[in-house]
């Protein structure tokens, strides 16, 4: 498989700031891979030194192939990009600047624009000003989803977008991953990471702290187990592997590290189990788990 | 009105550098003008003369008023600053009030507030607020400073009152037009239009109070006119700062009961749809989009202004010759034909630096684009950074020659026209306006360095123009070395029509344009952008 977006030991700094600090991330072609961290970790500069809008300091960074600073005029007619905060023109209509944003990148499906249109339920002939934040998004949604491009690059775009939009949303990532497409999504919203990404990356602090399949990253993670038992629980605190037990009389609640999850089991089985409920962990553990480490 | 004193506060805390400086150039020059009367005109008998040379000649008066009193320091510095220092006291309280009341509401910022404990007439009523007290400091400074210079308390007071009367006009005008559009730069370009029409209105009159029986009449109509004719060290008029103060009174009630009509963020224009397609595919499409606004809006203003000058000039001639006492001392400076010119000439320069505002105005749209993010769209397409940045340029440069051309044009049309020589006087006329343009050229030059190279700094050039202005205006009567002058692009113009043409100074203006933008293109091909 070959990978559509390669970036290893991005740098970049703002004065003092270091805003990347050795960021790495490979997006496989005709993935959708989850970019995630919480807001300041680096994801939009990230996002705009793939886009060439600014230069890494140090680290190499490679998209479809090309260079991203110096290719852009090859690189821009295969991707499209939604920014994170849409402002538009105040007095071009949102019909006009889909138009326009398509046909710079060489042209827009007119079929699916009008489609699109419909489906976000947007009237192209308000001016910018008038848009809401969600309308605003959605224009530039509408502009990126209608052109044919093999890489979509979405920095938080359902942010603003109501519920109902956001599954319009869904939908829609999930038939361009169907067409074949690549898309890099920035996002804190863990359920729609969940809902739709092969592939995660976690960044904290400008460096990525853990990538891989949504599964693999649960491999690493506790699952909370609550079970009630017919005999008095005892001897569970000695297992390896698990955390926070808590009994109180017959029922037992603890976390336990998927791999000592099978010992766990084993420790219940001769107790009599009556109920037992397992929750595998969550992406917010998850993304917790890493966040909560940073203080000490 | 809840709320009204925090959000002066707020204010302040916002405009913390801004109003300093503006306060800084609005009392240094009078001031220092002061000064340098003093040891140009040191007494009566040269006061005097000046003032006899002064008023026979049309141009001057238009350009710099009546004089009143003579023999005092105080009542120079009152006519000479009294023409031009209140069209820039009129433009920083203008801005002001359009600054922290649409400008606010329409970036979205006024609603934080609004939602607070402020009443709905609170943002209004705390930018006028702010507006009377940077004015009354302008005022207590002036008349400090010239009591300082050792004149007389009364006539200082004056002087600085009717310059603040005038500040607080526009405040008040500006307040009414922040009311009538939703976008911010419509409403300043409405009240600077007034500005400008009040200007021409003083000139008119003060201009043909040369003759026995021209419209002097028309000086009253404007309330730029007025300042003069408070007549500050000529035996004070005080009812006329009354007079300011009722325009006022009645604009801001005005201002008052449209605030009380309209919904927040909304205009009292309703805005239209626009269409649901386009047909715009290029950088220059959208850039034309973008700016024909202000491209025809400045050409549509300074042709009327064009139209304007180019009618007057043949007055101005007329004026000369029915002066038969000083009949021989024009016959020295050019006769009437000399005085025509003379006037068109220093009319188109300093329309032609004006313009100025449309050059800088639209080269930095480049930077505007890039604050608001809305540069990143585009540039996240094909379109290289130099398409785009071209693009915009374009307008900043050939839209500058369409602008000073429109003005040229229809002062040669309306000059032309008057004498029955049009074919003689258009091109005359329309080479004094476009001569201009390299001067115009090095400004947008200095901005696209600015904006390649220190983007943060890009709104310098601003100042820049204003710097220019007082160089090439105010250099002589503040007795600046020859080489301060010559910092002014605009100080090594040919003077045109009336004097010969040299195309030398204005090859190296090109050149310099020139490298200044290739500069900055440079930097701005390396740097990041946002």
């Amino acid at each position: 498989m070959t990978s559509a977006i390669e970036v290893s030991g991005l740098v970049k700094s703002y004065g003092r700031t270091r805003a990347l600090d050795g960021l790495d991330l490979t997006v496989d072609s005709g993935e959708v891979h989850g970019f995630l961290g919480p807001n300041g970790a680096g994801k939009t500069t990230t996002i705009r030194i793939l886009l060439g809008l600014l230069r890494a300091d140090a680290g190499t960074a490679r998209l479809l192939g090309g260079d991203p600073w110096h290719d852009v005029e090859t690189l821009h007619r295969r991707l499209a990009y939604v920014p994170g905060d849409v402002t538009l023109w105040p007095n071009l209509s949102g019909g006009e600047v889909i138009d326009l944003l398509g046909r710079l990148r060489g042209g827009l499906n007119p079929k699916r624009k009008a489609l699109l249109l419909e489906r976000f339920d947007l009237d192209p002939r308000k001016k910018g000003r008038a848009y809401s934040k969600g309308n605003r998004q959605k224009v530039a949604l509408v502009a990126a989803l209608a052109s044919d491009v093999e890489l979509l690059i979405l920095d938080e775009p359902t942010s603003g977008l109501d519920p109902l939009m956001e599954g319009v949303f869904r939908d829609c990532i999930r038939e361009e991953r169907e067409n074949g497409r690549t898309v890099l999504l920035s996002s804190h919203i863990l359920a729609e990471v969940e809902a739709l990404c092969d592939r995660v990356s976690i960044i904290r602090n400008g460096a990525t702290v853990e990538t891989g399949t949504l599964e693999s990253l649960r491999h690493l993670t506790r699952t909370s187990v609550t079970a009630v038992v017919s005999s008095p629980p005892t001897g569970l605190s000695e297992l390896p592997g698990v955390h926070n037990l808590k009994v109180d009389g017959d029922r037992v609640t603890c976390q336990v590290d998927t791999a000592a999850l099978d010992g766990l089991v084993k420790a219940l089985a001769p107790l009599g189990v009556r109920s037992l409920v397992s929750q595998p962990p969550t992406l917010e553990e998850l993304f917790l788990r890493h966040y909560e480490s940073v203080t000490p | 009105m809840t709320g009204t004193w925090s959000l002066v506060r707020l204010a302040l805390r916002l405009d913390r550098v801004r109003l300093p400086v503006w306060l800084l150039v609005l009392v240094g020059l009078p001031l220092a003008t002061a000064s340098s009367f003093a040891e140009l005109y040191p007494g009566v008998p040269e006061r005097m003369k000046l003032a006899a040379e002064m008023s026979n000649n049309p141009t001057l008066l238009g350009l710099y008023g009546r004089i009143y009193d003579a023999t005092t320091l105080g009542g120079l510095v009152s006519w000479r600053m009294g023409g031009f220092l209140p069209v820039l006291i009129g433009l920083m309280s203008l801005l002001l009030v359009i600054r922290h009341t649409r400008a606010e509401e329409q970036a979205g910022r006024l609603e934080l507030v609004g939602s607070g404990v402020v009443g709905r007439r609170a943002p209004l009523t705390a930018a006028l607020v702010l507006a009377l007290l940077v004015n009354l400091v302008l005022a207590l400074l002036i008349a400090l400073g010239m009591i300082g210079q050792g004149e007389d308390a009364t006539g200082a007071f004056a002087l600085g009152l009717s310059f603040a009367g005038a500040g607080l006009v526009f405040a008040s005008v500006a307040a009414v037009t922040a009311q009538v559009t939703e976008n911010s730069r419509t409403a300043s370009g409405l009240a600077v239009v007034v500005l400008g029409a009040a200007y021409l209105l003083r000139a008119f009159g003060d201009g043909a109070s040369a003759g026995e029986n021209g419209p002097s009449w028309l000086s009253w109509l404007s309330p730029l006119g007025w300042v003069q004719l408070v007549r500050p060290y000529g035996n004070e008029r005080w009812w006329v700062l009354g007079l300011m103060a009722s325009v006022c009174l009645l604009l801001v009630a005005l201002a008052y009961a449209l605030v009380a009509r309209r919904d927040y963020a909304s205009g009292l224009v309703p805005p239209r749809l626009g269409p649901a397609a386009s047909a715009m595919g290029s950088p220059v499409a959208l850039a034309w989009r973008l700016q024909r606004g202000s491209l025809l809006a400045w050409s549509a203003g300074l042709a009327a202004l064009g139209l304007a000058l180019g009618t007057a000039a043949e007055g101005v001639g007329d004026l000369v010759r029915d002066n038969q006492g000083m009949a021989d001392v024009f016959e020295r400076i050019g006769g009437a034909q000399g005085q025509i010119d003379q006037f068109l000439a220093g009319a188109l320069g300093i329309v032609g630096l004006i313009a100025a505002a449309y050059t800088v105005q639209a080269a930095l749209r480049l930077r505007v684009e890039e604050t608001t993010a809305r540069a990143e769209p585009v540039l996240a397409t094909p379109v290289t950074r130099l398409r785009w940045a071209a693009s915009h340029l374009l307008f900043a440069f050939l839209g500058t020659v369409v602008v000073l051309g429109a003005l040229g044009l229809a002062a040669g049309l309306a000059h032309g026209l008057r004498t029955g020589d049009l074919g003689g006087e258009l091109p005359r006329v329309l080479a004094g306006a476009l001569v201009v343009v390299p001067a115009a050229w090095v400004v947008a030059g200095l901005c696209v360095a600015l904006f390649g190279l220190a983007p943060r700094l890009a709104a310098v050039a601003w100042g820049a123009v204003v710097l220019f202005l007082i160089l090439t205006y105010f250099g002589a009567v503040l007795q600046l070395n020859q080489w301060v002058m010559d910092l002014s692009p605009y100080t090594h113009l040919p003077k045109l029509p009336g004097t010969p043409f040299t195309a030398t100074p204005l090859l190296w203006l090109v050149a310099l344009a020139a490298a200044l933008t290739v500069a900055g293109l440079a930097g701005f091909r390396r740097r990041g952008i946002g």
